[in-house]
C-alpha cells in the first residue's frame, strides 16, 4: 500500500515535449508508471492523474486547466511560479475538488509501484516508512541513507518549498496515518514559516504512528529581512531551533543529522 | 528583488498615494543643492538594501543646506550590514502627529496576501507585534476580488477615529494593494504612515520587495535592480544562476539544492567546522555553473577547503565533474578540495575525476568530516 499513487495510477503529462518532460516521462514509464498520454498546454487529451512540466509563466494556467478538466490529483514540478499566481491557483484547484502537489516539488514515488515526478527510482526500496519533505535533493539524501540501511518506504512525497503549495505536511501525515502499511513517518523540514510546528502539533493530537523529523538550516544566518512584515505575520522567526523544539515538545523524534533519521527509525520500528 | 525606498515611492506615487517630494543624491554637493531647492529642514536617508537604517546612523535631519551636505557626507561613507551606502534620498522633514504601520505580505498560512495595520507604527513595530499582538490587525485578501472598499474602511478605522483620516487612509490602503498586486510584489510596506498636525495622512517611508519569479514578465520592474547596491559576489552568482550567500567560516560549500545545501552547512558545523557560504547550483547544472561557483568561492580569502556535495537527480554528476576539471584547469586551486557525489551518471563522473588526478567520496558524513579536518588542520572532527 501507499498514499496518493499506486500501481493503478494513470498519468497524463502536461509539457511532455520539452527536454525535462520527455526525459522524465521516459524514466517514469521505465519505472512502471502507467503514462497514458502527454500534451502541450492548450491541447486536449484523455486525462487522469496529471503532472505539470510546463515553464513558470504558463504553469498556473496548466494547473487550472487540469483542475477544470476534472483531474483528481495534479503534481506540478515547475520551479519559479510567481506566488501571486499561486494565491489564485490554490483557490481555483480547491474549489474544483482537485488535489495539488507542488509547485516546485520533486513529485512522489511509491517504490516498486509508481512514480510521478523526478525522484530517482533506484535510491528507493519498498518498505514500511512514509516520508514527506519540503526539499528535493535532501529528500534523496535521506531516502538513500534509509535504503542503504535496508529501511524501505511506502511513499516518498516532496511537497515543495514554495510559500504557497497545494499539499502540506499535515495532508501527508494524515494520509500516512490512515495507510495500513505505513508503520512510521519521516518529516523533513526547513527553516522559515510555521508549517513544521503545526505538523508537530498534528502528530501529537491525531497520530498514533511514530514520526521522526529533521530540519535543515540549523546554521543558517538570520535571513534577509523582508521588512517587518515577515516576523509580524507569523509571530515567529521560523528558525530551526524553534522547529526542533516543537518536534521535541510534541513527541516527534529529532534527528540532528540526516543519518540520525536512520537510527531513530530503527528504534521505532523495532 | 529588493528595490530602494525612492523607487518604491515612485511606484506608490503613480498609484496616487500621498508622499512628500524627494530627490536622490550621490554626492554631498548634490544633497546640498537639493536641500537648497526645498528651502526647509530636510531628512537625508541612506538608500541601501538593509533594515535598521535609522539605528545604524543612516537617517539624519538637516536644518540648513550646509548641514545637509555634511550629514550626506557622513552617510555616504557608511556601510550598513556590509553594504556601502551610495545614494541618499533628500526629502523635506514632516511634522508628525501620529505614526501608523501598514503592510501587505504573502502569507504561507492563509495562502493569501494579508494586510496588516497598526496604529503603533514606527521603528519598534516588531516589538509591538511580539509583545502586544492585539495592536495589529491582520486581514487576508481574496485574490479574486482584491481589497474591497469596505475592507479598506475596516482597516482604516483600526488606525484612526477621525472620519476624514479614515477615508484618506482607506484610499491609501486600496491603492497600496493595487501597487502590490500589479507590480508582482511579495511585500509592500509603509512605515510610518503619519498624520500631520493639519490632519493629512502621508506615507513617509516606502518599502517594496518584488517576487523574483515575476521579473521575467515585468521588464520595467526588473530594470529597477541596482546592482551597485548588492554584494559583488551575489551579483556574479545571480548572473550564473546560482544562489549564494556569503558567511564567515572557512569551509566553502558547493551543493545542489537548497535543503541539501543547508543540511551540508549544518553538518560542517556539527563536525566542528564553520561554513564559508551557502551556495546552491540548482537543478540542471551545466559545467559553466560549476566554474562560476568555484570562482566565487575561491575569491573569499577565508576559505581553507572546498567541499562539493552533489546528489544527482536532475543534476548530472558528470556535468559537475567536468565543471570542476575545467575550473581547475583555468585557475589551479590553492586550497584542498573534497568531492562527494552520488546519483545520476556517477560512474562517468568518477572516471572523469580519476583521469584528472582527483577522487570522489560517496558518503556525505565522511566527506564533511574530511573537509572540516582539512580546514582546521585536524583540530576538529
Amino acid at each position: 500500500m501507499s498514499i496518493f499513487i499506486d500501481k493503478d495510477t494513470r498519468l497524463l503529462i502536461q509539457g511532455i515535449t520539452g527536454r525535462d518532460g520527455s526525459f522524465h516521462g521516459k524514466q517514469m514509464i521505465e519505472y512502471g508508471t502507467q503514462v497514458v498520454g502527454g500534451i502541450t498546454p492548450g491541447k486536449g487529451g484523455q486525462k487522469f492523474e496529471d503532472k505539470v512540466y510546463v515553464p513558470p509563466p504558463f504553469a498556473a494556467d496548466a494547473m487550472m486547466e487540469a483542475a477544470d478538466a476534472g483531474i483528481p490529483f495534479i503534481v506540478c514540478i515547475t520551479e519559479g511560479v510567481p506566488v501571486l499566481d499561486m494565491t489564485r491557483v490554490y483557490l481555483f484547484v480547491k474549489e474544483r475538488g482537485s488535489k495539488l502537489l507542488g509547485p516546485n516539488c520533486p513529485g512522489l514515488i511509491s517504490p516498486g509501484a509508481s512514480k510521478v515526478g523526478i525522484i530517482p527510482g533506484r535510491i528507493c526500496t519498498p518498505g514500511p516508512v512514509g516520508l514527506v519533505s519540503r526539499s528535493g535533493t535532501l529528500t534523496y539524501e535521506v531516502v538513500y541513507q534509509m535504503t542503504r540501511a535496508k529501511i524501505g518506504q511506502t511513499t516518498c512525497v516532496g511537497i515543495g518549498g514554495d510559500p504557497i503549495n497545494g499539499t502540506n505536511f499535515i495532508d501527508c501525515l494524515d494520509a500516512f496515518e490512515k495507510d495500513p502499511v505505513t508503520k512510521a513517518v519521516v518529516m523533513i523540514g526547513e527553516i522559515g514559516g510555521t508549517d513544521e510546528q503545526e505538523a508537530a502539533r498534528f502528530v501529537k493530537q491525531k497520530m498514533k504512528k511514530p514520526v521522526v523529523g529533521f530540519i535543515a538550516g540549523q546554521t543558517a544566518p538570520p535571513g534577509r529581512r523582508m521588512g517587518h512584515a515577515g516576523a509580524i505575520i507569523s509571530g515567529s522567526a521560523g528558525t530551526a531551533a524553534e522547529k526542533m523544539q516543537a518536534f521535541e515538545d510534541n513527541g516527534v523524534g529529532v534527528a540532528k543529522r540526516p543519518i540520525d533519521v536512520v537510527d531513530l527509525l530503527k528504534r521505532v520500528l523495532r | 528583488m529588493n528595490i530602494h525606498e525612492y523607487q518604491a515611492k515612485e511606484i506608490f506615487r503613480k498609484y496616487g498615494i500621498p508622499i512628500p517630494p524627494g530627490e536622490v543624491a550621490r554626492t554631498p554637493e548634490e544633497a546640498e543643492a537639493i536641500a537648497r531647492r526645498f528651502a526647509t529642514t530636510v531628512v537625508v536617508k541612506a538608500q541601501v538594501h538593509a533594515g535598521g537604517r535609522g539605528k545604524a546612523g543612516g537617517v539624519k535631519l538637516a536644518k540648513t543646506p550646509e548641514e545637509a551636505r555634511s550629514v550626506a557626507a557622513q552617510i555616504l561613507k557608511l556601510s550598513i550590514k556590509g553594504l556601502p551606502v551610495q545614494k541618499v534620498l533628500v526629502t523635506p522633514a514632516a511634522d508628525i502627529a501620529s505614526e501608523a504601520y501598514v503592510g501587505i505580505i504573502v502569507d504561507r498560512a492563509s495562502k493569501r496576501a494579508v494586510f496588516m495595520a497598526s496604529a503603533a507604527g514606527g521603528i519598534d513595530i516588531e516589538e509591538v507585534a511580539a509583545k502586544t499582538p492585539e495592536k495589529i490587525l491582520r486581514h487576508p485578501i481574496d485574490p479574486r476580488y482584491g481589497l474591497q472598499a469596505y475592507e479598506a474602511m475596516q482597516l482604516a478605522f483600526f488606525l484612526y477615529s477621525d472620519i476624514k483620516q479614515v477615508r484618506a487612509a482607506a484610499k491609501i490602503l486600496q491603492q497600496l494593494y493595487k501597487a502590490f498586486s500589479e507590480n508582482g510584489g511579495s511585500l509592500a510596506e509603509i512605515n510610518p504612515l503619519v498624520t500631520t498636525p493639519s490632519g493629512d495622512v502621508v506615507a513617509l517611508d516606502a518599502k517594496m520587495v518584488i517576487d523574483d519569479n515575476e521579473l521575467d514578465r515585468r521588464p520595467d520592474i526588473a530594470a529597477l535592480r541596482d546592482e551597485s547596491a548588492e554584494a559583488p559576489s551575489e551579483v556574479e552568482a545571480r548572473k550564473a544562476n546560482l544562489t549564494f550567500i556569503k558567511l564567515d567560516g572557512n569551509v566553502g560549500c558547493v551543493v545542489n539544492g537548497a535543503g541539501l545545501a543547508m543540511a551540508t552547512m549544518d553538518l560542517v558545523k556539527y563536525y566542528g567546522g564553520e561554513p564559508a557560504n551557502f551556495l546552491d547550483i540548482g537543478g540542471s547544472s551545466n559545467p559553466e555553473k560549476v566554474v562560476a561557483a568555484l570562482r566565487i568561492i575561491t575569491s573569499d580569502p577565508n576559505v581553507k577547503t572546498i567541499l562539493f556535495n552533489i546528489f544527482g537527480g536532475i543534476t548530472r554528476t558528470d556535468d559537475v565533474a567536468n565543471g570542476i576539471v575545467t575550473a581547475i584547469r583555468q585557475n589551479p586551486l590553492k586550497v584542498p578540495l573534497v568531492i562527494r557525489l552520488t546519483g545520476t551518471n556517477e560512474e562517468i563522473a568518477v572516471k572523469i575525476l580519476k583521469e584528472n588526478g582527483m577522487s570522489a567520496m560517496t558518503d556525505m558524513d565522511e566527506a564533511v568530516k574530511k573537509a572540516v579536518a582539512l580546514a582546521t588542520g585536524g583540530k576538529a572532527a
